[in-house]
């Protein structure tokens, strides 16, 4: 890559860039007028090569390196963290029939999450029918069944329904909530999360999770730990993955 | 009682001793022992000639140590022959290990324990094993920081080190999950949603361990692929540059160690 023109004579020079360049180095060298092969005594590089062939060839094999590793490593990556960015389809699944559930008492069923994966796909949903005298807050989604996941908020551990208490209790780190599902001692940071229902002629069906702050206002899912009040929607927002 | 010099033992009588062998006999003549001998002389040599190895294995097998290098100092390659131990094991237990989670991981670690010969032996090698290792990397990792072995110019080596910890903890995290018992799965359950905590990354986080929102199908193969493909490598070649910053650093003395003191120049009248 020579220069078209001929190296003009130093004094010569309007351009101040190449001007300092010029005055710096000593007379013999002044005909050298690229900034990368100045000064620097490479063989071989013609006078005004911006880019020696040594220099052009060990960039190419970079380059190519570069190209070869990114053309293996670069998909894998994605096919590890695709999962991440996909959003799942929510299905509604029938759990029993309408004079199944009191509106006082929970009756547990159990919901399959994922096919195909034998317990470990499924949870348990306390149901209960929907009661104005218990389910009196301002932000409460009137849905005519109320579902509360056993799944504690804390850390993910299964709560249990305690009749006698009227608590949902969590057997790992103390968990305790009251018959809304709202904290009432222990680490959890939100009420445990529930479902949505419907009813279908005579049947009930339990749709997808979502989950609740303090005053029952709902939420996309969050996985437990993760805090809905105030700040804590924005620092822990919903994955793809989870999102309605 | 001080050390008495031992003298050295009397020479035996002229008739008792051995007749020293004579040219062309016996001597010269190769045993079936000394051909062995020679074969592996001979095989080990075509390798050197070709690959300078004697030179890597003395630099690295014969090095000076400290004076006052102790029991402390065993503490490293006990972790590695842990992890040796846990690499071994988990090869073979991977021979009859399913990471299906209808059933057929924990229908397959069943097996391995109870039906295998030898099988509850070798899982159990594994699985205390894993226990052993996490306690010795904390007992090196201490001894290091007591001893202020990590210390200039040793720093890449502990920040080395303190990759491998984390690396050897993923490594419990994830093969905690393969048994997938109730113990495990909910183990993994409550360790996925202490990663969830973390703010901002933290949900997309669990995403990635879990593959998806909840736990699935992948899952356990995934985790699957990190306790015995993706971790055991990455552990294996920092192991190796562990060890070569140990052999071209050396090890450094215990700190009660005191120096040598340097004996006075006297200027004396003659």
């Amino acid at each position: 890559m020579r220069c078209a023109q001929a190296p003009p004579r130093c004094r010569r020079r309007a351009d101040s860039r190449l001007d300092i360049v010029c005055r710096s180095v000593p007379d013999k060298r002044a005909k050298n007028t690229s900034k990368y092969t100045l000064d620097r005594g490479i063989p071989g590089a013609f006078e005004g090569e911006t880019v020696t062939r040594r220099r052009f060839m060990t960039g190419s094999a970079h380059a190519a390196g570069a190209i070869a590793t990114s053309a293996f490593a670069l998909p894998a990556l994605g096919f590890a963290i695709g999962p991440v960015f996909k959003s799942t389809p929510h299905h509604w699944e029938v759990v029993g029939t309408t004079d199944q559930f009191p509106d006082n008492n929970y009756v547990p069923v159990v919901l399959t999450l994922v096919a195909n994966l034998g317990e470990a796909g499924k949870t348990t949903v306390y149901m209960r029918k929907f009661n104005p005298e218990i389910d009196t807050d301002r932000y409460d989604l009137h849905t005519p069944y109320i579902a509360i996941s056993d799944r504690c908020v804390h850390l993910g551990c299964p709560v249990r329904w305690v009749d006698a208490s009227e608590r949902f209790i969590c057997p790992c780190h103390g968990g305790v909530y009251d018959i809304v599902g709202k904290r009432v001692s222990g680490p959890p940071v939100r009420p445990l999360d529930r479902f949505y229902t419907r009813v279908n002629g005579e049947k009930v069906e339990v749709g997808p999770r979502f989950s609740v702050n303090s005053q029952l206002r709902h939420f996309s899912p969050r996985l437990p730990g993760e805090p809905v009040d105030g700040i804590g929607q924005y620092l822990y927002p919903s994955t793809p993955g989870a999102k309605l | 009682m001080p050390k008495l010099p031992k003298l050295p033992a009397p020479p035996l009588p002229a008739p008792l001793q051995e007749p020293p062998p004579r040219p062309g006999e016996g001597n010269g003549k190769a045993g079936p022992l000394d051909a062995a001998a020679e074969a592996g002389i001979t095989v080990v040599d075509w390798i050197d000639e070709r690959t300078s190895l004697s030179g890597a294995a003395r630099w690295m097998m014969f090095r000076k140590v400290p004076k006052g290098t102790n029991w402390f100092y065993t503490l490293g390659s006990a972790t590695m022959f842990a992890f040796l131990n846990q690499a071994v094991t988990g090869v073979f237990l991977a021979m009859y290990y399913r990471p299906e989670p209808s059933g057929g991981a924990y229908e397959s670690v069943r097996y391995i324990t109870n039906q295998v010969f030898l099988g509850q032996f070798v899982r159990g090698m594994h699985k205390w094993g894993s226990s052993v290792m996490v306690v010795l990397v904390f007992l090196h990792m201490g001894r290091t920081f007591f001893f202020g072995a990590y210390k200039y110019p040793r720093e890449l080596n502990w920040v080395i080190g303190v990759v491998l910890l984390i690396l050897t903890m993923t490594m419990a995290f994830t093969g905690y999950l393969l048994p997938f018992d109730q113990r495990a799965f909910w183990a993994t359950t409550v360790g996925v949603n202490i990663n969830g905590t973390g703010p901002l990354l933290g949900p997309y986080l669990s995403d990635f361990l879990l593959g998806g929102a909840e736990f699935n199908a992948t899952t356990l193969s995934r985790f699957y692929a990190i306790h015995m493909l993706l971790v055991p490598g990455l552990i294996a070649a920092l192991i190796g540059a562990h060890l070569y910053l140990v052999a071209k650093l050396g090890t450094t003395a215990p700190p009660w160690q005191k120096a040598h003191k340097r004996v006075e120049l006297r200027e004396t009248e003659v």
